[in-house]
């Protein structure tokens, strides 16, 4: 079955590219933002060389105007397809229009814009509160039953990932009446803010003894908590477990050194998926849902972390 | 200043953080408890003179620049920087040595930098000192490659959250930093000096004070107060972020320094005070991380205390409860010891 798949993609590889040749693709990306904004820039370049893509890149600087004359220039090139990062969601009808004109499809990566969904093919991108879930459904199994007072190191008030990926937490655990969230604090996403609520949380909480697991919104604080727990006398991983998001390279060293206990990943490969339904759609026209989730996967400690470290540590995080 | 007029100086700043406490301790009854386990003091006011240390040691600074009537608002970005060189150097494998003589060299190259715009060029403090507060987090960015550069040290981590005799070391460091400034100013003429040029430049000058120098080593001074708090913000967390190593603190600095009575007009001025003001401000964040409020409210409790502490010390308001307290005074004591003590 596998087998006949993989045929069954090649084959259509081997159609598209005998159709346009070497394939051109335009990606307009938002700036280096951030660790994460940088790994996505290089995996989708990794993509695009493995499959003979012939990527145009444009950086864009956090600024859409930067964007919108990106994506002109790439229609007034005549390319194939257009991949973009949106760096804001209004504003971008009139490109869209354009490029619709010029019959050239477009992918969104990882945010969403408020256009009307005819005028791109599809969106790929990740679900925060399905994030959560997963963390939350990990921690279920993980404490099987067993009394567990839950601290959590909130992401910056009022962000969307801070508010998703609470409800989505709280979603996991909800059937769970022996798991209960404790306190909850903002940690706005950094190391030094999550080292300092946790020093807090464990003052609070009777010098962390009544404390049994902990979850941040985002692996940087999940690493400044690790560094107050071990201050504080404890051993993060067994007596407090750890649980966090995105899946950044420090946090498998952490998963390695056994200070932390699991991890959902928020994958820099937006691109991969994007390629693939773009493949499908120049073979034979198949149109993609519109929007494309891309996997929530949940790594532990038995998931070789350190290799994991290894094979991400070069990706620009 | 004698014993006795210190004490009246610091009377208010000293009332409030006791208020503070008192407060926090409603929501919090334990909040007194110190232990002493693991060769370290464990506690929240151990928490609140630890976390308060970058805010702290910027007040130091701060003091002296508003003194001179100006603002120093680049010193969040230069502790970024700061941390970033520290880092850079241990991650090349330089030490420890070089690390802090590298993060020191950083802090006052961008004093001078700051000094000179202010002293030289006659270009307005709070211009001047914003050209680096947003290029500044650009050259951190530069140097950590726009990554959170991490580094395994034990040594330099000591300075972040090591402990001697039981006290955190940031605590010792800008307990010691305080100290240093407080006799460099006060048991010689400098800080006569800088209040003068901060009552009138112009006059200072024609009176024969090197306004330009002191202006220049005033900033310097800050720069290099805020490479401290910016190797122990790294130190820390055993890493440099160049996004986020003290963003805002200097607006909490300038908060302490104003808690601590200190006229943003420049003139008299008291570190001590800006110190206790830095405590106040850490005590309030760090009694709304222990009261468990959601945390929405963080930013409006904090804005709220602030509003109540600089209305109860503002000048139009003081006489009115100066006059309260005297007449309770007068009740108690007969006239004529009243004017004998005058």
């Amino acid at each position: 079955m596998l087998e006949r798949l993989l045929m069954a993609s090649v084959a259509v590889f081997s159609l598209g590219a005998g159709v346009a040749g070497a394939q051109t693709i335009g990606f307009s990306q938002i700036g280096s933002e951030s660790g994460w904004r940088a790994a996505e820039t290089t995996v989708t370049m990794n993509e695009a060389k493995e499959r003979g893509i012939d990527l145009r890149f444009s950086d864009a600087q956090q600024r859409q105007e930067n964007q919108i004359a990106a994506l002109r220039s790439f229609i007034a090139q005549g390319v194939d397809a257009i991949l973009v990062a949106p760096v804001v969601a209004t504003g971008w009808d009139s490109v869209l229009e354009e490029a619709a004109e010029a019959e050239i499809p477009v992918v969104l990566l990882d945010r969403m814009v408020d256009s009307s969904p005819d005028l791109y093919l599809t969106a790929v991108g990740s679900d925060l509160v399905h994030e959560g879930r997963v963390a939350g459904e990990w921690l279920v199994s993980a404490v099987n039953g067993e009394e567990c007072r839950v601290v959590e190191l909130q992401g910056t008030t009022g962000s969307s990932p801070a508010i998703d990926r609470k409800k989505g937490f709280e979603e996991g655990i909800a059937g769970a009446d022996n798991i209960e969230i404790v306190r909850s604090q903002t940690g706005d996403f950094t190391r030094t803010r999550g080292k300092e609520v946790m020093e807090s949380f464990l003052q609070a909480e009777n010098g962390g003894a009544d404390i049994c697991a902990l979850y941040a919104h985002n692996d940087d604080m999940a690493v400044g908590a690790i560094q107050a727990i071990k201050e504080a006398g404890l051993k993060p991983g067994e007596d407090i477990l750890v649980v966090s998001i995105d899946a950044v390279p420090d946090i498998f060293q952490a998963l390695a050194a056994g200070e932390a206990n699991a991890t959902v990943e928020l994958t820099p490969n937006m691109a991969g998926p994007a390629f693939d339904a773009l493949e499908a759609f120049f073979a034979d026209g198949t149109m993609p849902e519109k929007f494309i989730q891309t996997e929530s996967k949940l790594y532990t400690q038995a998931d070789d972390p350190a290799g994991e470290y290894e094979a991400r540590k070069d990706l620009g995080y | 200043m004698t014993g006795a007029t210190l004490l009246r100086r610091i009377a208010p700043q000293l009332l409030t953080l006791a208020a503070v406490i008192v407060l926090v301790s409603i929501y919090y009854p334990a909040f007194y408890q110190i232990v002493y386990v693991n060769d370290r003091l464990v506690g929240i006011p151990i928490d609140v003179i630890k976390r308060g240390a970058p805010v702290a040691l910027l007040a130091i600074g701060m003091t002296l620049v508003i003194a001179t009537r100006g603002i120093d608002l680049s010193v969040g970005a230069v502790m970024a920087i700061c941390g970033a060189s520290a880092a850079w150097s241990i991650d090349q494998g330089y030490g420890i040595g070089a690390a802090l003589g590298l993060a020191g060299a950083a802090g006052l190259v961008c004093g001078l930098w700051n000094g000179v715009l202010v002293a030289f060029f006659g270009i307005q403090p709070i211009v001047a000192t914003l050209i680096l507060m947003v290029a500044g987090r650009g050259i951190a960015q530069l140097i950590t490659g726009g990554t959170i550069l991490t580094f395994d040290s034990d040594t330099f981590s000591f300075l972040g959250s090591g402990t001697l005799l039981g006290v955190p070391v940031p605590t010792v460091i800008w307990i010691l930093t305080g100290i240093g400034f407080g006799l460099l100013v006060r048991r010689t003429a400098l800080g006569l000096l800088v209040e003068s040029i901060g009552v009138n430049l112009r006059a200072s000058t024609l009176a024969g004070i090197n306004s330009r120098v002191l202006l220049v080593a005033v900033y310097m001074g800050s720069g290099f107060c805020a490479a401290l708090a910016g190797v122990i913000a790294t130190a820390d967390i055993r890493g440099a972020d160049a996004n986020n190593a003290g963003l805002w603190l200097e607006l909490d600095a300038i908060l302490a320094v104003v808690i601590g009575g200190n006229s943003l007009l420049g003139g008299r001025f008291s570190i001590l005070a800006s110190l206790l003001g830095a405590m106040i401000i850490q005590t309030i964040n760090t009694g709304i991380l222990l009261a468990g409020f959601p945390s929405e409210f963080n930013l409006v409790i904090k804005a709220v205390l602030v509003i109540v502490i600089l209305v109860l010390q503002s000048p139009r308001i003081v006489p009115y409860l100066e006059l309260l307290t005297t007449r309770r005074q007068r009740v108690k004591a007969p006239a004529t010891k009243m004017e004998a003590g005058k």
